[in-house]
């Protein structure tokens, strides 16, 4: 690659197919979930997780702050961690995880399987593979 | 659809690229790892009962919770890397900087989570 191609910006460089749209939307929800987690993290030490969690609650937490993840705590009462505004947070959290790491699968596919047929299989498979995950996962936060 | 390659999949397997090919793999071994993870637990969660009950303690496992937080710690910072030098692609003129500054962040991060994963599993 030479240096000129490097330093166009990325409007510059043609967000016009739909590969390319998910280029830029796997590095945006990479900080969108970088921004959740730490939205998550600040909320659990601001509701008492300095004196009733340790580092792996914590943490459990922090990557999806779904309230099953603090049960098993000294937590005297999980109310707090069982909001809509909590529930929405690891509502966003899935949807972006999915989607981000759904695409990554395919990324990696298409570095091993060149034919357009086994292409097409594999976006099949993974459209529906991200429509169950999503939907089972979001039945798991708005139930638990 | 695609581009056709003419490469075979064992061909593929085999690569080895130079300069930031550690990173490059490791990023797609640690994203692997996280979706099979994710997926186990999702489907656990969800199914629950004895066929729940058996994934559960696959990945409460100490050593297969010690390969999920390199995945997940690996790939979050080898990701922000990533996501940096993409958005300010002037900074790729400094991409082995940046991967040593990476390898100084992630080597105690990850030593001390897996020190204390280790103590916790087996010292209690």
């Amino acid at each position: 690659m030479t240096k000129k191609s490097r330093t166009l910006s990325i409007k510059a460089r043609g967000l016009s197919n739909f590969e390319s749209i998910m280029w830029l939307f796997t590095r945006l929800s990479a900080l969108g979930m970088y921004a959740l987690i730490l939205v998550a993290l600040i909320g659990a030490l601001i509701m008492g997780a300095r004196n009733h969690m340790n580092l792996a609650d914590v943490m459990r937490w922090a990557f999806l702050p779904n309230v099953s993840h603090v049960q098993s705590t000294d937590l005297q009462s999980t109310d707090a961690w069982a909001t809509p505004f909590w529930r929405l947070t690891a509502s966003a959290l899935l949807l972006l995880a999915t989607a981000h790491g759904v695409h990554g699968l395919v990324v990696i596919a298409d570095d091993y399987i060149a034919s357009s047929k086994g292409r097409n299989v594999v976006r099949l498979v993974s459209i529906i593979f991200m429509t169950a995950m999503s939907l089972m996962g979001l039945w798991l936060i708005w139930t638990s | 659809m695609g581009l056709k390659r003419d490469v075979s999949l064992s061909a593929g397997l085999r690569y080895r690229g130079p300069a930031g090919y550690l990173t490059y793999i490791l990023h797609r071994i640690g994203g692997l790892g996280m979706g099979i993870f994710i997926a186990m637990h999702i489907l656990a969660s969800f199914v629950g009962g004895r066929f729940g009950g058996t994934l559960n303690g696959i990945y409460e496992n100490w050593a297969f919770q010690i390969f999920i937080f390199f995945c997940a710690l690996f790939h979050a910072i080898n990701g922000l890397r990533i996501t940096i030098l993409d958005l300010f692609p002037k900074l790729l003129d400094y991409q082995t900087e940046a991967i040593w500054i990476e390898w100084a962040v992630f080597l105690p991060l990850f030593g001390l989570s897996a020190y204390v994963i280790l103590t916790t599993a087996l010292g209690g």
